[in-house]
């Protein structure tokens, strides 16, 4: 009987070795006479321990990691291929893995677990349970469901994803799209890529309950050309639903339809904004919009649209199949449900971490994270992205909500969480920020145009001690007037990460910029 | 990325004709162009104008507001450096520097041996494993300097065949 072994093939596995480590791995076994069956499964987000390896044994399925092409045929000598947990880089049963075992998956209950292509294997893990609800349901109900469950957008911005689907549903029109927002800019963010690369069919599922729910027979998935893997598995994964009847014509028999295909991006961080994503994919320059209208109503190619970000509508299917109320009993206040964080940057174990909102940003990052990877004190952490503040300690403490951030001046975002230590120059933070607003903004309006180019001189000229309080001033200033004056997103929060780095760390700004990173 | 960039107004129209039928067709078409030539050829804009009734002047403003797309033939290998803040948590500004130096050359710029075009790029998606580094279509993790100049070697060691 062949051993099955899994080696996961997501960005960040392959990027760590992982083809070298299966290719070796079915080299030495077969050297030893054993038999295994490789399976190429996506990755469980825990991004530390990667390249992941696991066996599947009569008791489950045993890990060890982070595996390293020279420690092979030490862990085969150990007795891997059996679940043995001798060596140093057994971790044991995957599902008690204390990091694993203590969140809350509902949005990746099955990533990591399956072959990411295996329609068999998505439906032998609870998938398409959800469309099938959806199939028996009339629209309204469908856009009820999704409305009780108290799911807000987790692109970002927050608005309550049914409310979205209501105005579309309310529309007459005889083409609707589904746009999905799947151009993940943010650094530190990575859960969409996730489950793009490791779960395809519960975006695909997400994005065909939500059609049927407003009427709307194509979709598109708008992704960034930063992810060619994502692009291979997601055309990949939309071809063999088609096959299987889950796209297309006719779903699962019902007569419906819903086509998909995914659209590139081409490298531009503003077209994370809804509308000027909907124009990059009408094949136009990336400009924001004004709203109104709003999509929802006038949107793709002037028709009405649901934009929904990846982690939104992937929590579709959980909410259709298992009911609002499952969904809507995790959370606090109004953030109902589960947030995929992402923990980045300057961190021991690094990963996917899904959690009930309500948790501290400080458990997040001590329990889950482990501190630092450089073993130097945390100094700062960017939550919600390059748009998001920089949190000293004094607000570790904050509950993950999404109004409790908003009242101290920071977001959520999309979840992404990215960890500094004491080595940080805040205000070579603070430069950078207007340095990326300057190289993205779309150049619409001037404040974010203008401002951010100004604003990195400014910043330059207090950090070469020219004239310091008055720059400083001038700063306070400029920050006020782009958070005031800009279209979008992009210009009127990128202050906030300046604004929270001279708030909370004015030192950095009163000594020379020199390159002693000590 | 060893096949054949000869591009000829031929060529180009074959790509252009394959999808220009597609709602919103100009992004995919210029990522068919630049996927196969390696670039978007000059002479590609007046022909996708005329294909989807644009002016070139439509065209050009499409091409140049996409950072990813390059109107210049980039080196063999194509190598991104991610500039974002969870690769500069883990030393990505150590990295470019050393990059810079040991290329010799800037961001948007190729080495004289034609080996290497470097470029800067805001996020890999590896975030919890930076500082990150896109080579061609494979992303590395964990790219200290140390294992920058083995990606290096690794390239130039190996070049690949370049059809004449």
């Amino acid at each position: 009987m062949s051993i099955r072994v899994f080696v996961p093939r997501d960005t960040t596995a392959l990027a760590l070795g992982a083809d070298a480590i299966a290719n070796r791995l079915a080299r030495e076994a077969a050297a030893r006479g054993e038999s295994i069956t490789l399976v190429r499964n996506g990755s469980r987000g825990l991004a530390w321990l990667e390249p992941l390896v696991e066996v599947e044994t009569p008791t489950g399925r045993f890990a060890y990691g982070p595996v390293a092409l020279a420690d092979i045929p030490a862990l085969l000598d150990s007795g891997m291929l059996q679940g043995s947990v001798t060596h140093s880089l057994a971790l044991g049963p995957t599902e008690e893995i204390d990091y694993l075992a203590r969140q809350q998956r509902l949005t990746f209950a099955r990533i990591g677990i399956t072959d990411p292509l295996s329609i068999e294997d998505y439906r032998a893990h609870s998938g398409f349970r959800g469309l099938e609800a959806a199939l028996q349901s009339a629209p309204p109900d469908i856009v009820e469901e999704v409305k009780a469950s108290g799911l807000r957008g987790r692109g970002g911005a927050a608005f309550p994803t049914g409310i979205k689907w209501q105005t579309v549903l309310d529309t007459p029109a005889d083409q609707k799209y589904i746009v999905c927002n799947a151009d993940e800019g943010d650094s530190g963010t990575f859960a969409d890529r996730l489950v793009m690369e490791c779960d395809p069919y519960l975006l695909i599922e997400g994005m065909t309950i939500a059609g049927l729910a407003v009427g709307a027979t194509q979709g598109y998935i708008y992704l960034r050309s930063e992810y060619p893997l994502a692009k291979e598995i997601l055309d990949e994964a939309i071809a063999h639903a088609e096959q299987a009847g889950y796209l297309g014509e006719n779903l699962c028999g019902s007569g419906r339809v819903f086509h998909l295909e995914v659209r590139l991006g081409a490298g531009a961080y503003i077209c994370g904004e809804e509308t000027s994503l909907l124009e990059s994919l009408e094949g136009k320059r990336g400009l924001v919009r004004f709203k109104p209208p709003l999509p929802a109503i006038e949107g793709l190619f002037g028709l009405p649209t649901v934009v929904n970000n990846v982690l939104s509508l992937a929590a579709v299917p959980f909410i259709l199949a298992e009911g609002a109320e499952a969904y809507a009993t995790h959370g606090m206040g109004r953030s109902r449900g589960t947030l995929a964080l992402q923990l980045a940057g300057n961190v021991k174990r690094g990963g996917l971490v899904e959690l009930a909102f309500g948790t501290t940003l400080r458990t997040l990052m001590e329990e889950f994270g482990g501190g630092t990877l450089s073993d130097k004190p945390l100094r700062a952490v960017q939550v919600g992205g390059p748009l998001g503040a920089y949190l000293p300690e004094s607000q570790w403490d904050l509950p993950l909500d999404y109004e409790a951030f908003a009242a101290e001046s920071a977001v959520l975002g999309h979840g992404g969480v990215v960890m500094f230590d004491e080595s940080v120059d805040m205000a070579e933070q603070a430069r950078f920020s207007m340095e990326f607003c300057k190289v993205e903004s779309c150049g619409k309006c001037t404040p974010c145009r203008i401002g951010s180019t100004r604003g990195v001189e400014v910043i330059d000229r207090i950090r070469a001690d020219q004239n310091r309080e008055a720059n400083l001033a001038l700063l306070h200033d400029l920050c006020e007037t782009m958070v005031d004056g800009s279209l979008c997103a992009m210009g009127g929060m990128t202050p906030f990460p300046v604004q929270s780095a001279l708030n909370h760390f004015p030192d950095d700004f009163q000594r020379a910029a020199n390159g002693d990173r000590s | 990325m060893n096949e054949s960039r000869e591009w000829s107004s031929q060529s180009i129209q074959a790509e252009i004709n394959a999808l220009r039928h597609k709602p919103g067709a100009l992004l995919p078409i210029l990522h068919a162009l630049q996927d196969r030539f390696g670039f978007i050829p000059p002479d590609a804009v007046p022909l996708i104008a005329e294909s989807l009734q644009l002016t070139s002047a439509e065209v050009h403003g499409v091409i140049s507001f996409y950072h990813h797309f390059r109107t210049a033939p980039p080196g063999r290998h194509v190598v991104q450096i991610c500039r974002a803040e969870a690769c500069q948590a883990v030393g990505a500004r150590q990295l470019e520097a050393h990059a810079k130096a040991r290329l010799g050359i800037d961001y948007h710029q190729t080495t004289s041996d034609r080996d290497i075009t470097l470029e800067a790029v805001y996020c890999l998606g590896n975030c919890a494993c930076g500082p990150s580094v896109r080579v061609d279509n494979g992303v590395r993790g964990r790219v200290t300097p140390e294992a920058f100049d083995a990606l290096l070697d690794e390239l130039q060691t190996r070049p690949l065949e370049v059809i004449a």
